[in-house]
């Protein structure tokens, strides 16, 4: 059985981008666009690795990301924070939060690849 | 034949004296003759102490009572040893505070009371005119000792006859050298000269006579001292209590007594005149104390028994037939009697014309001759009145008391007298405290005290002091008697009299101080008194004023605040290059200081504050009335500044506001970076993820690939608009545009831009109504830029407008010179706390990905600015509602 990969991202041209380089490489993707609800899609889903976007109507990654991580049951779901914000301080915000890995976008497809292989078979 | 002679000499040796005084007086008014205002001048000018009193009587008193005349001496020479105590500070409130006399110190102290003084000046009249009869008689009495050794009739009967030309004589003197100048801060240079000529006189003629006993009769030193030994006057015994009375009282006397003030502090050239005075004034009396002793030892052993010891200075000579020596004895009492008389007559003078006759002429007679030259004529009249007027008392009294013994021992009971006025002028130089009602009632109390337990006793058996009145006491109460007061009668009169009315003096001042509350005027006076030392490091002399630095600073604080006044004291002080906070209170400082506190006070508050502490002048009705137009004006001023309290509430409310909107504007600022960073990236990503897609030959159906290739394309469109309106809002901001100006029809332009609008969308998902009147004038503006305002305006609408059928009407309208453009939709419009923001860049409403980067409506409020006219979110419109305001005046 296939794993499930849950991509939290709002911008249609990048969702349908990812889950095509994704689906390809045989994951199962699941998509969700808004930022309310995420935490709670995220439970209801119990997806292998959420790939999270952090500029998000109703709701920012950051957030999104912390209310996960105080939710024990969750300590070991792998978060991939893929954003446009690209500043250090960024980075460090989701470092403390407690991502697995900080990703920029553009990205190169390739890498994003490689990073959720790691991240799930780890 | 002696006595034409001794008439003769009298007559050349006043007209030398007037040769003296005259010559001095032109030498000052000259500027020459520095030597008249030497240190040994003045310290001879002190000798007025020294009476016909002192010259004749000492030798009495030393033939009856034996050392104790040296207390006459011993008191003045402590005080002036101690000078830098007393006499230093007396000096200096005198010449800072141009006092005339004693009254007039006390009356500056106490808050120009003229009442003390008035007090004081009747106290020193009543004092002193006993004083000037005891002048008289000595005169008249040694002419009678001429007299008796001469063959001729008695010249006695003759005695108020002398008496009286005596007194006339010192009058046209006095008269003549002591009111020359009408300044009364003018110095007597004459009459100061002229007084220290007669003290070298008297010095002389004492020693003269001094030295003649010794060695022309007594034969020697030694001989001289045994003679004293097996004399009775050696074994006359010492009264503590009155050694040390008299000692208090003469001191007292000295620096109280008017002529002494007169010498002492009006007369003062300088301070420093006092240092040398200190050693020197001691000395001089000391000299004329040294022969005393022997010449009373003498007299009484030679002389016939029942000769008046009180003229042994005199009768020695002629008993042994020295006429020559005894003409220069002669004229060393007269010196001494007609300079003390001089210099009293004028000192009382002053006071009594200062502070009764000019005030009842200028409250009785005057009108409004105040303000014309009169007064000067007026002052002179009244000071020379007063003159003839003092002498004329003393000769009365002389006269009327018969000018026997009693006389001779009034000069104790005057100087207790006069000395009355200690305690307040002690007071007022060390005790801030001291009050002008507590001044009045010890001087009164004093006064009273003295009056009872010395004077009216000392005038003998009369109506009013009978002898059994004396011995029984007022109505027979003994514990009132005169010179038993409280039963405390055991005491020697003297005594008892300086101890009754001294002590009582002193406790009704300090009582009467202590529950009594000094005036401003006094508080000021009372700094200045007793702080004159720390606010002028030395009497300057510009204008002869010292200011209180310090009461400056106190009042200067209290207008200015503390801190401001620090500052400038401060500035001030380092100007003049004296450290610390307290400038020197020169003319130059005060002027700056009269204006920077009339800034704040007004120009006349601040110059009558300052003349209060400066000057101590009393604030003139003119001044008064200036302060009342002031404190009107400021009273308006003040509701002027009530109104400027409102406008600056509203003002500060206004600036709450923008703070606020600053504080917001500055978060978006910070998040400037992140935007523009998420608004690049985000085209890039998608373009850069399907190009690699296409690139890796992955994306399977043909389909597919021409899918990938068209969000590319589109994303690529996307992300060049975003750079356009970057580039245009910069551009825009930095007023680098160019406007392309021509005559715009404006229903046309609005059409055109919703049609270019709509063009794009395959259905129309807006319906727009367009309310733009036809008959609009032309508008001179830039057509493109007033277009792209408004296809910026339909497009939001089209994009952001929530409703199910989502409607847009544009509406125009004209208001005076200007003509309104309305974009309103059905939509929910923008929240409030959100409709100040929309037109800072980057701002978007919610996270609608309506495809703007957030920088329209900052570029199109660009755009309106640079047109000259305006764009604004208009509430209330029931839906999302711009309006664009267009002048008119642009319209040809």
């Amino acid at each position: 059985m296939s794993k499930t990969v849950l991509l939290i991202e709002d911008e249609p041209n990048i969702i349908e981008a990812i889950s095509f380089i994704l689906s390809r490489d045989g994951w199962t993707v699941v998509t969700h666009s808004n930022g309310h609800d995420a935490n709670q899609v995220i439970q209801a889903k119990s997806p292998d690795l959420v790939i999270l976007d952090v500029m998000l109507p109703g709701k920012s990654g950051f957030d999104i990301l912390r209310d996960l991580r105080l939710e024990h049951s969750s300590d070991a779901l792998p978060v991939l924070m893929l954003t446009a914000r690209g500043q250090a301080k960024d980075r460090e915000m989701a470092e403390t939060l407690g991502v697995n890995r900080f990703m920029t976008k553009p990205f190169s497809n390739s890498d994003v690849r490689e990073a959720v292989r790691d991240l799930v078979q780890q | 034949m002696m006595l034409n002679l001794l008439v003769a000499v009298c007559v050349g040796y006043v007209f030398f004296l007037f040769g003296i005084a005259f010559l001095a007086e032109r030498a000052a008014k000259r500027g020459r003759g520095r030597w008249l205002r030497s240190s040994f001048v003045y310290t001879l000018s002190l000798s007025v102490y020294c009476t016909a009193w002192t010259f004749y009587g000492a030798v009495g008193y030393a033939a009856r009572s034996g050392l104790e005349y040296l207390t006459i001496y011993l008191g003045p020479s402590l005080v002036m040893f101690g000078w830098w105590w007393i006499l230093r500070k007396l000096v200096r409130v005198g010449r800072s505070q141009r006092v005339t006399s004693i009254a007039d110190l006390l009356s500056s102290r106490f808050g120009k009371s003229n009442l003390l003084a008035v007090i004081v000046t009747i106290l020193a009249v009543v004092g002193t005119t006993p004083y000037i009869a005891l002048q008289l008689q000595s005169v008249t009495l040694s002419f009678d000792v001429f007299a008796s050794f001469e063959d001729t009739t008695p010249f006695v009967s003759d005695q108020a006859h002398s008496a009286l030309w005596l007194a006339a004589g010192l009058a046209v003197f006095t008269i003549v050298f002591g009111t020359r100048n009408l300044d009364v801060n003018e110095r007597h240079h004459g009459v100061v000269m002229a007084i220290a000529v007669e003290a070298l006189v008297k010095l002389f003629a004492l020693i003269a006579v001094g030295a003649f006993v010794v060695w022309g009769i007594s034969g020697g030193v030694w001989e001289t001292l045994d003679r004293i030994d097996a004399s009775r006057v050696a074994e006359l015994p010492m009264n503590g209590g009155r050694w040390t009375a008299i000692t208090f009282i003469s001191a007292a006397a000295f620096v109280c007594l008017p002529r002494m003030f007169q010498v002492l502090v009006v007369e003062n050239e300088h301070e420093t005149h006092l240092r040398t005075a200190s050693w020197a004034f001691p000395a001089y009396v000391l000299l004329m104390s040294l022969f005393v002793v022997p010449i009373a030892v003498i007299g009484l052993e030679i002389l016939p028994v029942g000769s008046n010891p009180d003229l042994f200075v005199l009768s020695l000579p002629l008993h042994v037939g020295n006429e020559g020596l005894a003409i220069l004895s002669f004229l060393g009492g007269f010196s001494s009697a007609t300079s003390m008389v001089i210099v009293a007559s004028i000192a009382l003078s002053t006071m009594v014309s200062n502070h009764i006759v000019m005030p009842l002429w200028l409250r009785f007679g005057a009108g409004g001759a105040s303000v014309s030259g009169d007064v000067r004529k007026v002052i002179l009249f009244s000071r020379r009145a007063s003159i003839a007027a003092v002498l004329f008392l003393g000769y009365s009294y002389f006269v009327l008391s018969g000018g026997g013994s009693a006389l001779a021992a009034i000069g104790l009971v005057s100087f207790t007298g006069v000395v009355q006025v200690l305690p307040a002028l002690l007071g007022g130089l060390f005790w801030r405290g001291a009050t002008r009602l507590g001044a009045i009632s010890g001087v009164l109390v004093g006064f009273a005290l003295w009056l009872y337990t010395l004077f009216l006793p000392s005038l003998g058996d009369t109506a009013l002091f009978s002898n059994d009145f004396l011995q029984a006491g007022p109505w027979g109460i003994s514990w009132l008697r005169p010179q038993g007061l409280f039963g405390l009668s055991s005491m020697d009169p003297l005594v008892h009299g300086i101890f009754w009315s001294l002590s009582l003096n002193t406790i009704g001042f300090v009582f009467v101080s202590l529950v009594t509350f000094p005036s401003p005027i006094e508080r000021l006076q009372g700094a200045q008194f007793v702080n004159v030392f720390d606010h002028s490091s030395s009497a300057k002399s510009w204008s002869g004023r010292v200011a209180p630095s310090e009461d400056l600073m106190v009042m200067t604080q209290r207008i200015l605040g503390p801190k401001d006044a620090q500052a400038l004291f401060l500035a001030q002080a380092q100007k003049q290059g004296v450290s610390g906070y307290l400038p020197e209170p020169t003319p130059e400082f005060l002027g700056v200081l009269e204006r920077e506190l009339a800034g704040s006070v007004g120009a006349a508050t601040a110059h009558a504050m300052i003349g209060q502490i400066v000057g101590g002048m009393s604030v003139s009705v003119r001044d008064l009335m200036a302060v009342a137009d002031e404190t009107a004006q400021m009273m308006e001023y003040s509701n002027r500044l009530e109104a400027q309290q409102t406008e600056l509430t509203r003002t500060a409310r206004k600036l709450r506001e923008a703070n606020e909107k600053l504080t917001r504007v500055s978060l978006q600022k910070d998040a400037f970076l992140s935007q523009i960073s998420h608004e690049l990236r985000t085209p890039m990503t998608s373009i850069l993820a399907f190009a690699e897609i296409l690139r890796d030959g992955g994306a399977g159906p043909h389909e597919a690939g021409t899918r990938y290739a068209t969000i590319i394309h589109e994303e690529s469109l996307r992300l060049t608009r975003l750079l356009d309106d970057l580039l245009d809002l910069s551009v825009l901001e930095n007023g680098q545009v160019n406007l392309n100006t021509s005559g715009v029809h404006l229903s046309k332009l609005v059409k055109r831009s919703v049609a270019t609008v709509l063009a794009g969308a395959a259905t129309p998902s807006l319906h727009v109504d367009l309310m733009v009147s036809e008959s609009l004038p032309q508008v001179e503006t830039d057509a493109d830029r007033l277009g792209q305002v408004f296809i910026n305006l339909v497009a939001n609408a089209r994009k952001y407008c929530d409703a199910t059928t989502p409607r847009l009407k544009i509406v125009s309208s004209r208001a005076g010179n200007f003509i309104y453009l309305d974009f309103i939709d059905n939509g929910s419009g923008v929240p409030k706390d959100a409709q100040d923001m929309i037109f800072e860049k980057f701002s978007r409403i919610g996270q609608n990905k309506a495809g703007g980067a957030g920088l329209g409506l900052a570029i199109c409020r660009e755009i309106m600015t640079r047109l000259g006219g305006d764009i604004s979110y208009l509430p209330g419109q029931g839906g999302g509602a711009f309006r664009v305001v267009l002048p008119v005046e642009l319209a040809l």
